[in-house]
């Protein structure tokens, strides 16, 4: 097993854990801006994880420690994720050969445990939720497992800092239709992750029409905050997971290409799901699953254009 | 360039996944003239190099047929019969996908057992015109509105139209004209048999017209 170390590589990790709620500030000032309103301030996703963290849980005597566990585990996975997702061409802190997998079920098993989290309060809508969360993840973790495999494949290297490094040596040379429809697939991937807005609205106010919401409806105190705060450390991974396909920074001073990493992560994603929900409402259930399995033909098709 | 070949290939292919997921009939019909209109392009990628007459003239009469002519009187039809959607097919729409996933790996499999004597830049249009007769069959089967399955038999022969233009230097002519000629007058008359179908039975649900046998 090959493990390579190199002292910028705590960087990656560190803005992702510091940084990672701002994101969730930027998205709903721009949403608030696009609509012509003031917005919260940019930093309230901390001022709510503080007031949160003040806050004692309260847990139903039908739950068991499955239902403490859930949150736990949940942040937990997405932490040790975030310690293999390198920030462009900077290396993550650890990385090795295939950790892609593990990166991808790193997801699966934190969004397992808010599922079984879900199902142990015992609550039907809990129960609906949990059934749409893994029907929906079954679909979207294939065509992410495969996108990925396509890049693989296309830079020739299995581990995610070596991929990312040759994605990112400064120029577009690498750039090929089968890159497009992964880059396609992956966003796909990202919306329905983060419980964005044409698969799930993080905004409704309506139990039935929920997904990742009503999952998380009986967790209260610092289990909130620490489920929020997830959410928040996921989004910023898979973001960094997107934007190593399009940004090739490389300018040879190492503490300029942090910067303009760390800016375009923050802006990157924030403006494309602002927009997006700015712009267009939620997908109806029933047709969710066919954007699924079309992220999944995205990267079945880019996958075959690399394995010629 | 072989990444402009690939990137038409590609949007082809994805072409037909749209046919095979969509229920709108007018969303079908927009992708069948893109479908058409990037088909006509192909032969023009495809020979470069030496453009001659004969594949000019063949492309630039696809693309007028395909792209333009056929959504049309598609649309001519859609407009006089009314209906917007094509409601509950023999297979769902997700399953569909996934059917079509599964031909495309069939395609690809026997697109490379095929001993073809093709150019190496254009090997791979013929598991893309092999998926889109898979994709052309399985609509022409699948669905219940005539005019759906005019569409998928628009797609069947936009697949063998690909196969065609691989070879399309060995094909007289003629002999490609009068095929896209004969795929005219079957689109002209199906229009209108749909559109007869529906005046006489205020529908134009193929699997009801089994009733009618005595």
């Amino acid at each position: 097993m090959m493990t390579y170390w190199s002292h910028q590589s705590i960087s990656p990790v560190i803005s992702a854990i510091f940084l990672a709620p701002l994101l969730f500030g930027v998205i709903n000032w721009i949403k608030a801006f696009l609509s012509g309103r003031r917005g919260a301030p940019w930093l309230q996703p901390y001022f709510d994880l503080w007031k949160l963290m003040r806050k004692s849980a309260v847990y139903s005597r039908t739950t068991t420690w499955i239902f403490r566990a859930g949150p736990l585990v949940g942040l937990g996975a997405i932490l040790t994720a975030a310690m293999i997702m390198p920030m462009g061409n900077i290396p993550a802190l650890v990385s090795f050969p295939g950790d892609f997998v593990l990166f991808a079920y790193l997801l699966a098993l934190g969004r397992f445990f808010t599922i079984i989290a879900a199902l142990d309060t015992g609550s039907s809508f809990q129960g609906m939720g949990a059934s749409r969360e893994a029907y929906f993840s079954a679909l979207s973790e294939p065509a992410l497992l495969l996108a990925l495999t396509a890049v693989a494949r296309r830079t020739g290297s299995n581990s995610l800092s070596g991929m990312y490094e040759v994605l990112s040596s400064g120029s577009w040379a690498l750039v090929s239709p089968a890159m497009v429809l992964v880059f396609i697939a992956i966003f796909i991937v990202f919306l329905t992750e983060n419980a964005r807005i044409p698969v799930d609205d993080p905004t409704t106010h309506l139990e039935l029409t929920m997904i990742h919401e009503v999952m998380v409806l009986d967790h209260g105190g610092p289990d909130l905050a620490f489920i929020n705060y997830g959410a928040a450390l996921k989004m910023w991974i898979l973001g960094q997971l997107l934007i190593g396909i399009v940004n090739p920074v490389h300018t040879g001073i190492m503490w300029l290409n942090q910067t303009i990493s760390i800016v375009v992560s923050l802006s990157g994603p924030a403006i494309a799901v602002g927009l997006i929900e700015f712009s267009m409402a939620r997908l109806r259930l029933k047709r969710v699953p066919q954007l699924l399995v079309a992220a999944g033909i995205f990267s079945v098709l880019a996958l075959i254009m690399e394995l010629r | 360039m072989n990444n402009w070949i690939d990137l038409l290939i590609i949007l082809l292919i994805l072409s037909n996944f749209v046919m095979l997921g969509s229920s709108r009939l007018a969303v079908c019909i927009r992708t069948l003239a893109i479908q058409g209109i990037l088909l006509g392009i192909l032969p023009l990628m495809i020979d470069r190099q030496d453009l001659v007459l004969h594949t000019t003239l063949v492309s630039i009469g696809a693309l007028i047929i395909k792209g333009i002519v056929f959504p049309w009187l598609l649309f001519k039809v859609l407009r006089r019969i009314g209906i917007r959607r094509e409601i509950e097919p023999f297979v769902g729409y997700v399953p569909s996908l996934f059917i079509g996933l599964a031909g495309l790996i069939v395609s690809l499999y026997i697109g490379s057992k095929l001993d073809f004597p093709a150019p190496e830049s254009v090997a791979d249009v013929i598991p893309l015109s092999l998926f889109s007769i898979l994709a052309g069959l399985f609509l022409l089967t699948t669905r219940k509105k005539a005019l759906s399955m005019v569409m998928g038999y628009l797609v069947l022969e936009n697949g063998i139209y690909a196969f065609g233009s691989v070879v399309l230097n060995k094909v007289p002519v003629i002999v490609e004209l009068g095929v896209l000629l004969d795929a005219l007058v079957a689109v002209f008359i199906m229009g209108i048999a749909t559109y007869h179908i529906n005046r006489e039975f205020d529908h134009i649900d193929v699997n009801r017209l089994d009733n009618l046998k005595g």
